[in-house]
């Protein structure tokens, strides 16, 4: 007699490779060095090598590779955003993400098992079905469902009538999804170390050395690194590095915290954000639920923040997840992100000609790791600022031509 | 939880409280006379310390007062706590 199993959770993850990356010692000088380990550097000195061939480049990181906000994040990758310009970068990494998995030639497990942002209020409504028909303008996949429909595409949702938010819609976007974080950026990283890019770890920049109003290399903690073009990728600690150079970016950086609960069956086949009651939960691949919220409200570079901030949303997601209950919450942590007073990115040339600044993506840049490596590294290999990113000036918080998606996305990414 | 030190209430937990931002950002002397860039610069641009710094808090579901507190934004722990017409101290 033969029995089925049932799947057991936690199984079926691909092994790594038995070679990730060469630990090299920095070179003298390099074309192009880049702060920051993360996902957008890595994925900006793969771009640099693919798209351009340009492989004299040094990636430094002050811990290892992918270890701050590209660990921690909660891994929802969608493009439905509300402005064009964000629709624009946004669903350009999107397209790449669908294809990255063949490029990279690492299992990075995308799954597009689409998203649900849901709607509680009158207000809710009329947002999202203007955000819906904004996405559509933009070539993007967006419907408008009613709770039936919610139901269809994930039942445990709670669509009761007799609760504090009940569920009135939610928008839809198929194409959405989740990736596993942690093999994105070993697999940008290993396809850039291949190329002869120089990933090295335990470096952190101390300092800058400039002519006039050009930076001429990079002081770190493993000696100076003479550079052509610097990019900063710092994500967080973005600050740190833009007081060194003494130019100031509007970019607070606040303790975004998340957790996970113990492993459980496949029980939740979607993604599903709510702004009003703020919580974002999907499924990872080993089975547990992975859920986040907003960012703790004091400025924090902490890697953790308040109780109470996951106390809320743990409420929040067990009203809108009866069946939650009684998970067990297995880890909680926390990333420090830089957020912008218009909760949209800054990728701009700084007042050092050859010094480019990439900050500001605050609790929504693991999506855009793809997109923003592509359009950073033809802005570095052309030295000229890509179309996609233009919109995203530091003169728009003088000029007033915010891209704002606070309204649109909340404070949920 | 943190327990956050009202000047007038003395210590309750930090639910209690909002956040304010940086401390010591006043209006402009002469407003009419801002460029757009000094305009952006009191708007949008504050200092994001790493370390100890001086912000604002609301004690909200409380006496409702602000106050300005120094805190340490990677331990996250409180060096002083002043009322708004006192200076800041000196904190080493």
């Amino acid at each position: 007699m033969t029995t089925t199993l049932p799947r057991r959770p936690g199984a079926g993850l691909p092994d790594h490779p038995r070679f990730l990356w060469r630990n090299p010692e920095p070179k003298g000088t390099y074309d192009i060095v880049i702060v920051g380990g993360g996902g957008h550097g890595l994925a900006t000195a793969h771009y640099l090598a693919r798209n351009h061939g340009i492989t004299n480049v040094a990636v430094l990181e002050k811990g290892w590779l992918g270890g701050g906000n590209l660990a921690r994040n909660t891994t929802l990758i969608r493009s439905n955003y509300l402005w064009d310009q964000s629709a624009t970068i946004y669903e350009h990494s999107l397209k790449l993400w669908e294809g990255l998995e063949e490029d990279l030639g690492y299992p990075i497990l995308f799954s597009q098992r689409g998203v649900l942002n849901l709607a509680h209020s009158e207000q809710d409504v009329r947002d999202g079905v203007r955000r819906v028909e904004a996405n559509k303008l933009n070539g993007i996949d967006a419907s408008w469902l009613g709770p039936d429909e919610i139901a269809k595409i994930c039942p445990i949702v709670n669509l009761s009538a007799d609760i504090r938010y009940p569920v009135l819609g939610a928008t839809y976007q198929p194409r959405a999804g989740i990736a596993k974080h942690d093999y994105v950026g070993w697999g940008f990283a290993r396809r850039a170390d291949e190329a002869g890019i120089d990933l090295i770890q335990a470096c952190e920049v101390t300092g800058f050395a400039a002519d006039g109003n050009q930076v001429t290399g990079v002081q770190t903690s493993r000696g100076t690194i003479g550079a052509g073009r610097v990019l900063l990728c710092a994500a967080g600690n973005t600050t740190t590095l833009t007081d060194m150079l003494g130019l100031r970016t509007p970019v607070q950086s606040h303790p975004l915290q998340a957790v996970v609960s113990e492993l459980l069956e496949p029980v939740h086949p979607t993604v599903v954000m709510s702004n009003a009651v703020h919580v974002y939960v999907s499924q990872a691949h080993k089975g547990e639920l992975v859920m986040g919220a907003g960012v703790d409200a004091y400025n924090g570079y902490g890697q953790r923040g308040s109780f109470h901030v996951i106390e809320r949303q743990m409420s929040a997601a067990v009203e809108l997840f009866p069946i939650f209950a009684r998970a067990h919450l297995l880890r909680s942590w926390a990333g420090t992100v830089d957020v912008c007073p218009d909760a949209s990115p800054i990728v701009d040339r700084t007042p050092y000609d050859n010094v480019f600044l990439n900050c500001g993506w605050g609790t929504g840049g693991f999506k855009a790791t793809p997109g923003i490596g592509w359009c950073l590294a033809d802005t570095l290999a052309n030295d000229e600022i890509h179309p996609y990113i233009k919109p995203f000036s530091l003169g728009r918080f003088v000029t007033g031509a915010l891209v704002d998606e606070h309204g649109a996305a909340g404070v949920a990414h | 939880m943190q327990l956050i030190t009202c000047p007038w209430c003395g210590p309750r937990e930090e639910t209690e409280f909002r956040y304010g931002g940086q401390a010591h950002v006043n209006y402009p002397d002469n407003p009419a006379a801002l460029s757009d860039q000094e305009w952006a610069r009191y708007v949008f641009f504050r200092d994001n310390t790493k370390g100890a710094w001086a912000e604002r808090w609301s004690h909200s579901a409380g006496c409702r007062r602000w106050f300005n507190a120094i805190r340490d934004t990677v331990t996250y722990q409180f060096r002083a706590v002043y009322r708004l017409d006192e200076p800041k101290p000196v904190i080493s």
